[in-house]
């Protein structure tokens, strides 16, 4: 069983704060971290290596830095990275980095199973999954919560939906993107980082993929981002202390009149 | 852009005369021809040919005859045969929108034995209703829905494609959008017409609600785009609309699915959707155990909300994940958000900061949570909430 997950570095969001002042984001000393969804698919396809044998290869796209992401899967047990970068992929939006991701695949082959987390915490879009799916003909299932069995090249897995969660069965290959439900991802052991700060990462750029150049980067990214700006700032609101008696009067009397 | 037969490669099994939509296809001794000034480029043929055989060579990215395309499309959701409020959420804007562009509105529904409800999409601003109506298509699939999405809006051609943010949506329109070869932006919480140019402007949120983004496809289309629940305002239902159902239909082969669903399991805990609801009532950390959502779900019953919760909540096993409200649960936009005990940690607030009118109740004054609130009260939540619960049940003659 050959597991591939494509992961994501992003900046910690819970870092990023707003200047008051110049209403900007402020960035500076924000830390760049695994996709916290992407953890989950770590672990999973580290947990269906050991269970069903096989390797966990770990992908991302990115600059030289997100090497950084990849040794930390591999010291979660991943068995080997590739860091897909190049000048050549800047300024992709979801279709152009979906598509960058799937030749990667092609390249490694080989694979059962392509997990990823649900969607990125920075973009949130939950787009690059499907689209690696997609370009590579597969099939997929979204917001796995479990994957219940793994046999004769098909998988039955739970998605979840609005009301509760679907039972789906699919042949493999297949792509999941998980949700937060499936497992408790582990720390990396001690053993696992000595691993990881062993471990080469190769690094592909786009001559060493077999890819179509107007599909890359902005050229093949059709979205366009014209503006970019913060979102009007929530005016302070009305604050009541004291006993609560009154204070739940007071905010009764406010709002009874929109709730009807 | 060009297209071309490589005749050594193809087999003359016909798929690709099955699925051109534009009859653009003959067979002449068991080889495809394609007839140049009917082909659109849209690529068909070239997903449908098991054997390569169908070349399509792109010098640029962009779609070929970009004003040809014209009107809107909205996705009709059905979920057990009913039309999901999101739809008619999406009609509403979709009105606006029409009205800017001087164009139609279509929403286009896939099922079984749906053709008794399509009415309402006509009442509520349709001009065309597009149904496609199989056994294979009852449920949702990934495969033969995006199949027959894609097939349709080939043919079609419009200039705007709307879906709902749902776990349907979000999966499936992916998928169009790659076969499609255009821009997709997730999760609009504003859409508009560019005066001048008449694109779609696509306004979301980003770096967990930080900041705003207005996203354009230029050179693309469908322009499409997926919003989120409680975003627009359902679309009035006039019954005195007239509109067209036109029934479609498509080659068996696109109907085909590697998934297949086995079953639906709806839990009983998530009676009221948070996704859907107007009003919600979370608690978190500060309600100090399981037990203790009883008293919440008290005055959710009174306000006629869901109940919802923090991640801490979520994680001590008080709650189940479905209820989650934040950045590793669910982003929620009700009418009214009351935070009884939560501290409201930046992972919260990006999932419920949108929400019309925030109420929060927290002991610390100091808590981040009452610098996003219209309300806020500074006291023990278990003596304030079971008031609040009282007073609202007078005051609303529950």
């Amino acid at each position: 069983m050959n597991i591939i997950v494509s992961i994501k570095q992003v900046p910690d969001t819970t870092q990023v704060r707003i200047d008051p002042e110049t209403n900007t984001l402020i960035r500076e000393g924000v830390e760049s971290i695994i996709n916290p969804f992407d953890t989950y698919a770590i672990e999973e396809a580290v947990r269906l290596k050991e269970k069903h044998g096989g390797k966990a290869v770990v992908i991302t796209m990115g600059p030289p830095q997100a090497e950084a992401v990849l040794k930390e899967a591999i010291s979660m047990g991943c068995d080997e990275g590739y860091l897909i970068s190049d000048r050549a992929f800047a300024g992709s939006d979801t279709l152009a980095t979906g598509y960058t991701l799937a030749m990667a695949i092609k390249k490694i082959k080989d694979f059962d199973i392509i997990l990823c987390g649900k969607q990125a915490s920075d973009g949130d879009t939950a787009q690059v999954g499907p689209g690696i799916a997609t370009q590579l003909d597969i099939p997929q299932v979204t917001y796995v919560k479990k994957i219940e069995e793994i046999k004769d090249s098909a998988a039955t897995v739970e998605r979840m939906t609005e009301e509760g969660f679907e039972i789906v069965k699919t042949s493999l290959p297949c792509l999941f993107t998980v949700v937060k439900e499936i497992n408790e991802p582990r720390i990396p052991s001690l053993k696992g980082r000595m691993r990881a700060k062993k471990a080469t990462i190769p690094t592909w750029k786009a001559i060493d993929l077999d890819v179509d150049e107007v599909r890359l980067g902005l050229t093949g990214s059709p979205t366009w981002v014209s503006k970019i700006f913060t979102p009007p700032a929530r005016p302070r609101g009305e604050i009541f202390e004291g006993e609560p008696e009154d204070t739940a009067t007071k905010l009764v009397d406010l709002l009874k009149d929109r709730l009807v | 852009m060009s297209i071309k037969v490589i005749t050594d490669k193809c087999t003359g099994c016909s798929l690709c005369v099955k699925v051109c939509a534009f009859g653009a296809i003959t067979m002449v001794d068991k080889k495809a021809i394609i007839d140049l000034d009917k082909c659109t480029l849209c690529g068909a043929c070239v997903d449908v040919c098991k054997f390569s055989a169908i070349e399509l060579k792109r010098d640029s990215s962009k779609t070929p005859n970009l004003e040809d395309y014209k009107g809107i499309w909205v996705f009709g959701e059905q979920k057990k045969g009913v039309i999901q409020s999101i739809s008619y959420e999406l009609l509403g804007k979709a009105q606006e929108l029409a009205k800017k562009l001087d164009t139609e509105i279509c929403c286009v529904v896939l099922g079984h034995n749906i053709k008794d409800n399509l009415q309402e999409l006509i009442h509520r601003g349709a001009d065309k209703v597009y149904v496609v109506d199989s056994p294979e298509l009852e449920n949702f699939l990934d495969e033969p829905y995006t199949n027959v999405l894609v097939n349709l809006l080939r043919k079609h051609r419009p200039e705007i494609f709307l879906c709902g943010a749902t776990f349907m949506g979000r999966s499936l329109i992916s998928r169009v959008a790659v076969k499609l070869h255009t821009g997709l932006t997730a999760d609009c919480t504003g859409l508009d017409i560019d005066e001048k140019e008449k694109f779609l402007l696509q306004t979301r949120p980003a770096f967990g609600g930080n900041i705003m983004a207005t996203i354009l496809s230029k050179n693309h289309r469908p322009q499409m785009a997926t919003v989120r629940h409680k975003v627009f305002k359902e679309a009035e239902i006039d019954t005195s609309r007239k509109g067209e159902i036109i029934e479609e239909t498509v080659a068996k082969t696109l109907l085909k699915s590697r998934t297949k669903l086995l079953d639906i399991v709806e839990e009983v805990t998530a009676t009221i959707n948070i996704a859907e609801a107007d009003i919600i009532v979370s608690g978190g950390r500060g309600l100090k155990g399981p037990e203790n959502f009883e008293i919440l779900e008290e005055l959710a019953k009174v306000l006629g909300g869901a109940v919802g919760a923090s991640r801490a909540a979520v994680d001590s096993d008080w709650i189940p994940y479905s209820h989650q409200v934040g950045q590793t649960g669910k982003t929620v936009c009700p009418k009214v958000y009351v935070a009884c005990g939560i501290s409201g940690q930046i992972q919260h607030l990006v999932g419920m900061q949108s929400s019309d009118i925030i109420i929060a109740i927290n002991q610390d004054p100091s808590a981040p949570i009452f610098t996003v609130a219209n309300y806020g009260i500074v006291g023990d939540l278990f003596k304030v909430v079971p008031l609040l619960t009282e007073k609202f049940r007078k005051a609303l003659n529950k």
